[in-house]
């Protein structure tokens, strides 16, 4: 008796009230609000304005508000699209060549034999992940050294003669192609690997008493498991890249020339050298709008099922 | 039988080249440390030298980098505890209760994941400029609480929500409060998902340049990455003194990295793979 009217009354009364979730929330969503809208909205306020700080009669005006002027500014400006569409070459070249070797890795890294030897790779993966970014900059920076650089050495055991990698506009964005490839095909080989332990053991061993095919079984059984994380990847990696400032900042600075200019070296050179904020915040809102459409597209993708 | 032989080797040669090149830069850059400024500079480079202890001497006898790593240390640190601190109770909620905007909310916690710290670091400059918190590691461990306080919220909510209601029951019967139970019974059973996410949100904080580039300019006060950065500048480079300063920097992120391997997908991805 007593124990049903405990389990009837804590139906009706869920032992809290409205507001109980808001006091459990609000020090997280309004310290967020604070530190990450505050600056935000100042972006947006300062993109409507001439705003260049080291500009004398900008701020004898008062810092004008102008209207789209800087966004007509951005638009028309030919060195931010070209860092965009170097950000978008680079993309386009990285992540296929990653995608590739996660397959490849992760069915390696699946197969059944040689547990030890698997396993000691798995956890070696986390290695790349892991290192500072700055630092793979640093490592980058001596392996593709001209003079005493590894990467030479390697090319000329296969009689390749050896060349000054960060000192030619190919060069350097070859040596941050591979040191992003070095990076992150960890992340992705991981995803797919993920996606490959959810194939259930029945499936897979009926299908291969079924077919000895190799190409099969991956087509058939395998492959559709690892669907959802291509689609993460694409996703996440296109966040990531359009993120990526510190090993090509540290590399190269974005040169020779503008050969490793991507998007945020970019708009970082804007802000903090040249010092027009106007210009820079209407990049900068630019950026947020294309990360926010990718961010809603992840969310769209995979977590249909509301939390 | 020859087949399967072959298959095997193959196996094994692809596995022993994926672990040589995920290993091979980490190597060299702690090999490096340990060579000589004369074996640093050859060309080709030497593979096998008498190793020297000299560089890292040189390193801690340097008080720039011992206070860099100390720096690094600090704001680390107090992020990672302000994070679980605000995040762990906001995750308990997410998890327990029912409410109006709730995916709204949740959503906005991830969408955090995919922001680029470029976007905020020009407004964040002058905000902290003009209410003086240049220069200090204030300003790093709040705008670190951008992209740690995601992560503890979303790893948190994950853990808390496969505790099983009932265990609380008991406990409301005993009259304890809303804030009891999310203190003496969420957070113990949910502390390896805490543990975790405390540990990314150190990671993160620990390998961050951007901001700690742009944020500090004095000296004293300048993180880890930053300080091996500017080793990069000037004729004569102190290779082996800047590799020893990565290896020191990198050295407990993989010791951290190594003890949630297992979760590091689920962490990078905010859960869209399980």
């Amino acid at each position: 008796m007593a124990t049903d009217t405990a389990a009837a009354q804590s139906k009706q009364d869920p032992g809290y009230s409205r507001f109980t979730p808001f006091f459990f929330l609000a020090p997280a969503v309004l310290t967020l609000f604070a530190i990450g809208i505050y600056p935000t909205v100042f972006a947006l306020a300062t993109s409507f304005r001439r705003y260049n700080i080291t500009r004398r009669a900008d701020q004898l005006d008062g810092f004008p508000f102008t209207g789209l002027d800087n966004y007509l500014s951005v638009i028309k400006d030919e060195s931010f699209w070209s860092s965009f569409a170097l950000t978008g070459k680079f993309y386009l070249i990285v992540v296929p060549i990653q995608i590739a070797f996660g397959v490849m890795i992760a069915l390696m890294l699946h197969r059944p034999g040689l547990s030890l030897l698997r396993t000691v790779t798995r956890v070696s993966l986390v290695i790349p992940l892991a290192t500072t970014y700055a630092v793979v900059g640093l490592i980058g920076r001596l392996i593709f050294n001209r003079d005493f650089g590894v990467a030479n050495q390697f090319l000329s055991w296969v009689g390749i003669s050896s060349s000054d990698w960060l000192g030619n506009p190919t060069g350097a964005f070859i040596a941050i192609i591979v040191m992003d490839i070095w990076q992150w095909t960890p992340f992705v080989t991981l995803v797919f690997l993920a996606g490959l332990s959810m194939v259930p053991v029945e499936i897979e061993e009926a299908a291969r008493l079924e077919t000895k095919s190799h190409w099969a079984m991956l087509r058939y059984v395998q492959l559709p498991y690892m669907m959802p994380g291509l689609t993460a990847i694409l996703i996440l990696r296109s966040a990531d890249v359009l993120k990526l400032f510190d090993m090509v900042f540290v590399m190269t600075r974005g040169g020779p020339g503008s050969a490793t200019d991507l998007i945020s070296i970019y708009v970082q050179r804007v802000g903090f050298k040249v010092f027009d904020l106007g210009v820079a915040s209407a990049q900068s809102i630019l950026l947020l709008i294309i990360t926010i459409i990718l961010s809603r597209l992840y969310i769209k993708l995979f977590y249909r099922e509301v939390a | 039988m020859v087949v399967s032989r072959l298959q095997w080797s193959a196996h094994f040669i692809g596995l022993l080249i994926v672990l040589c090149v995920a290993l091979f830069p980490f190597l060299w850059m702690v090999a490096s440390s340990f060579k000589e400024q004369t074996d640093l500079l050859a060309s080709p480079p030497v593979w096998f030298f008498m190793p020297t202890l000299a560089n890292y001497e040189e390193l801690f006898a340097d008080q720039k980098i011992i206070t860099a790593v100390l720096n690094s240390l600090i704001v680390a640190s107090s992020t990672t505890v302000l994070s679980v601190v605000l995040g762990t109770p906001a995750a308990f909620a997410l998890a327990r209760y029912e409410f109006r905007g709730k995916s709204d909310l949740w959503f906005w916690f991830i969408s955090n994941r995919m922001i680029s710290p470029i976007v905020l670091a020009l407004p964040v400059y002058i905000i902290a400029k003009q209410i003086g918190l240049l220069n200090s590691h204030l300003a790093l461990i709040l705008i670190y609480l951008t992209f740690n306080l995601p992560i503890v919220v979303w790893i948190c909510t994950d853990q808390f929500r496969g505790i099983p209601a009932d265990i609380e029951q008991a406990a409301r019967l005993d009259g304890a409060s809303q804030f009891d139970i999310f203190l003496r019974i969420y957070l113990p059973l949910g502390i390896s998902g805490v543990a975790v996410s405390a540990i990314f949100a150190f990671i993160f904080s620990w390998n961050e340049l951007l901001y700690g580039l742009v944020l500090i300019t004095s000296q004293d006060l300048k993180t880890a990455p930053v300080v091996a950065t500017n080793f990069m500048s000037g004729y004569e480079l102190p290779w082996g003194k800047i590799m020893a300063t990565g290896t020191i920097i990198v050295l407990p992120v993989i010791i951290f990295a190594l003890l949630v391997s297992r979760h590091m997908i689920r962490g990078l991805t905010m859960g869209a793979t399980k």
